[in-house]
């Protein structure tokens, strides 16, 4: 085979696989997306019914409860504008606590109730998930029409 | 005082560098000894200089110098000595430093190892490797200073991050940086063989050692991360498709790719164009890995806005690297020609399919990556791309990229045919699918039978092994001969091949086997209660208070029995650190050749009673042992003797039979005295 017959052979089969690849990361990419929304857009029902995402903000001061075996808690993740009551089932992460950053994943219940599969905390004590301090903002920037921090509300993700 | 010497040394080594990157590039266009003469030097000055400024930061870290903004971020009095020189690479401005003196110690290296090679062409190189150097400098001098002064200074450090206090955690970064590093040497070999239009056989044989050792870096620098993720984040996963984990393995698909492709250019001088193109490739994701995860783009995009300053220079820098260097190669790769031809079925056909493979897998994952990243800055909308993407899209990609590995090293060159690949492999093939359906039949558990997934990726490690040893086999017994002659006459790059490729076996059977048959429970128990997990009684035995030097902690008991026979004592701990008034969880692993033991605690929720993450993961340790193997093939391949072997002026005879093959630029270079 000539090197130009090579050459050519050689761009048609990786035109050919990267179509394929293609066509798998789209696919892939489609069914496993996960979009994330603030407290206030979940009680807006922005948020799909069924379906996963995610939900980002602060943990309710308070408002944690844990059931008797120990592993079943409830919770209620909060943007300071609207609050979404959450229920997990599983070991919390270290740094999860009242008052500081969360992510949860999962699917919302018929009931209103948030089923978390998966709860993100992690990094270290000042590290806020970014979505919640996004989600945080958004609602302080409504409440005030102002747009910047609430020098409080930087305080508290502190 | 000592600060101080440290940034005059990086503002010296600024102006090395710069003398570097200029004077032996002036020198090699017109010919300028004096000028080319420069380079060996200059390499030589800035390890020195930068050697300095990063014995004076450390010194500041030692002697707890929290008058240095970096240190008091960094670290603490209470912290432990060794800690206390690990947190040198700690944060942002630190992990610059350390990239800086590598990237220094590898130019150094290739300044000294160059002595056969042509002087315009290392003059070259090492200006190529003095530029980047500048680069980073002026990064760390105008806007990430790690000698700032803090005034007035702190009383005590803020701290290193307690999930950074681990002893993996000391050599993980350094030895990740030496692989990314190390690829900029193939890069500078890349850009100097498009500067001078000369990429020949030779050239291949100069860059593979290099690109083989920084390979080998990179592969045990993820090994010691993933390592570190399992034993300190106490969640007992080891891979999470992070970006902050993605960020090196995208390297490292285009590094694997890089070393096959460059086997291609040395042995049959074809693939030229395309090796160098990934050299290229595989730096700048280097690149784009260390900044990834340093400038705090992935923890928020708004970390960007916080410090445009930053933001702005490195995505210049990248563009810089990436689009003059791609601008570079298309105006010069035609001048780099073409290699002999070889058929549709060949050991070069296999070998550019598995590099076909292993970049679209490259992409895939920088897309996985970066489209979060972007979707966000374009405020698009928020979302997340986790294991379940890249899982979908891994499986079909790898699957016949390890088949092919099989096949590839018994094809011969130029030509190969089905019914003698086919005779050399089929006995492989029957024994790989035989262990994959038999297998699943003696593991523990309901699925007997083992699932798809479980019975895919053990016939993938069972061929991965049976078809090098089949390779093996037939290297050594086909033909007259001794079989304990030819067993020391094969260069250590096979040998290094060989055990790379078992080494893929191995680590595909470990994730297979822990991932499809482990038993991995959240529970609460009760001081003095029995759990079973994986056939394994985890007893509660009882907790106490524990501290350590910069920590108090709460450890628990469990005796782990089975069969009535005792096996083990674990000693899981919830620890917290008192500086950061942070929490965290140390699991207690017990590591064994079949199976881990891996107990966690959470909270107490109750009076004598806490949750606890109990798992047993079997063939866990099968993991790291065959990214161990896989490091040790880098290795042995890196040290093999034709690359140290005088390499000069080719033979005559060489030098004709390679014209003969069609490679008129090994002719040329040969003449004119390599």
């Amino acid at each position: 085979m000539t090197p130009r017959k090579r050459r050519a052979l050689a761009i048609v089969g990786g035109l050919g696989l990267l179509g394929l690849a293609t066509a798998l990361v789209l696919n892939a990419l489609q069914s496993n997306l996960v979009f994330f929304f603030s407290p206030t857009q979940v009680v807006a029902r922005e948020a799909p019914a069924s379906g996963s995402f995610r939900v980002g903000g602060l943990v309710e001061q308070g408002s944690l409860r844990r059931d008797a075996d120990g592993l079943t808690l409830r919770f209620a993740v909060t943007d300071t504008a609207h609050a979404v009551p959450v229920t997990y089932q599983g070991l919390l992460p270290d740094l999860f606590r009242e008052g500081k950053g969360v992510v949860v994943a999962g699917k919302m219940g018929t009931d209103g109730v948030f089923r978390a599969t998966e709860v993100l905390a992690k990094h270290d004590e000042n590290y806020m998930p970014p979505e919640a301090a996004d989600a945080i903002k958004k609602a302080e920037q409504r409440a005030q029409g102002a747009a910047g921090y609430a020098p409080a509300l930087k305080a508290e993700a502190r | 005082m000592i600060p101080e010497i440290g940034l005059f040394c990086l503002i010296l080594a600024l102006l090395v560098a710069v003398a570097q990157g200029t004077l032996p590039l002036i020198g090699a266009a017109t010919g300028w000894q004096a000028g080319l003469r420069v380079a060996r030097p200059a390499a030589i000055g800035q390890f020195g200089l930068t050697t300095l400024a990063f014995a004076c930061l450390a010194w500041s870290f030692v002697h707890n110098d929290f008058s240095v903004l970096y240190v008091a971020a960094n670290s603490h009095a209470d912290l432990p000595a060794g800690y206390r020189f690990a947190a040198v690479w700690g944060g942002h401005e630190g992990s610059l430093l350390l990239w800086l003196y590598l990237l220094t110690a590898w130019t150094l290296a290739v300044a000294l190892c160059s002595k056969r090679l042509p002087l315009p062409f290392v003059g070259r190189v090492l200006a190529v490797m003095g530029w980047i150097s500048v680069g980073f400098l002026l990064f760390m001098l105008f806007l990430s200073n790690p000698f700032e002064r803090l005034i007035p200074p702190a009383m005590a450090g803020r701290d290193l991050n307690p999930l950074l206090q681990d002893p993996g955690m000391i050599v993980h970064p350094p030895m990740l940086y030496m692989g990314y590093v190390g690829f900029s040497v193939a890069f500078a070999f890349a850009i100097a063989a498009l500067l001078s239009g000369e990429l020949d056989a030779m050239w291949a044989r100069w860059v593979r050692p290099w690109t083989l050792a920084a390979w080998t870096f990179l592969t045990i620098g993820i090994l010691l991360g993933s390592a570190w993720a399992y034993y300190v984040l106490g969640w007992g996963g080891w891979w999470f498709w992070d970006p902050v984990e993605n960020a090196s393995f995208m390297p490292w698909l285009a590094g694997t790719a890089l070393i096959h492709s460059l086997i291609v250019t040395e042995r049959r001088g074809a693939f030229r164009s395309w090796t160098v193109l990934l050299a290229i490739c595989t730096f700048s994701l280097s690149i784009l890995g260390t900044f990834l995860v340093r400038s705090g783009v992935l923890t928020s995009v708004h970390a960007f806005a916080v410090d445009p300053g930053r933001g702005l220079y490195i995505l210049a820098f990248m563009t810089l690297i990436v689009g003059g260097s791609l601008a570079l190669y298309a105006w010069r790769a035609p001048t780099v020609g073409l290699g002999g031809g070889f058929s549709l079925l060949s050991r070069e056909s296999l070998l550019l399919s598995n590099n076909v493979v292993l970049t679209v897998a490259a992409g895939s994952v920088l897309l996985g990556t970066l489209y979060p990243v972007v979707l966000d800055v374009m405020e698009w909308g928020k979302i997340s791309i986790g294991p379940p993407y890249f899982e979908a899209v891994f499986v079909p990609l790898m699957t016949p990229a390890i088949f092919l590995m099989g096949v590839g090293p018994v094809a011969r060159w130029k030509q190969a045919e089905v019914p003698e690949l086919g005779k050399r492999l089929c006995v492989a093939f029957v024994v790989s699918v035989l262990t994959a359906v038999l297998v699943p039949l003696a593991m523990p558990g309901p699925s007997r039978f083992g699932s798809p997934m479980i019975v895919l990726g053990l016939w993938l490690a069972a061929w991965s092994v049976a078809s090098a040893a089949a390779h093996a086999r037939q290297r050594l017994m086909d033909g007259d001969g001794e079989v304990l002659r030819r067993l020391t006459r094969q260069p250590r790059s096979w040998y290094g091949m060989l055990l790379a490729h078992v080494g893929v076996g191995i680590f595909i059977a470990g994730v297979t086997l822990a991932n499809g048959y482990e038993d991995k429970r959240e529970l609460r128990v009760d001081v003095g209660a029995t759990q079973e997990a994986g056939g394994y009684q985890f007893t509660f035995a009882g907790i106490g208070p524990a501290s350590g030097p910069n920590y108090t902690a709460q450890r628990a008991v469990f005796h782990v029995v089975r069969d009535g026979k005792p096996v083990v004592t674990l000693y899981p701990e919830k620890r917290h650190y008192t500086v950061q008034d942070m929490a965290l969880s140390q699991a207690d692993i017990d590591s064994g050749f079949t199976r881990d033991l891996f107990v966690a605690l959470g909270e107490p929720v109750a009076d004598n009673a806490w949750t606890v993450r109990i798992q047993v993961k079997p063939f866990m340790t099968w993991i790291w042992t065959g990214c161990i193997l896989m490091a040790l093939g880098g290795l042995l391949a890196a040290g093999d003797g034709r690359y140290r072997r005088a390499q000069q002026a080719q033979t005559k005879a060489e030098a004709q039979r390679a014209a003969q093959a069609g490679l008129p630029e090994t002719a040329r270079a040969a003449r004119e005295g390599y």
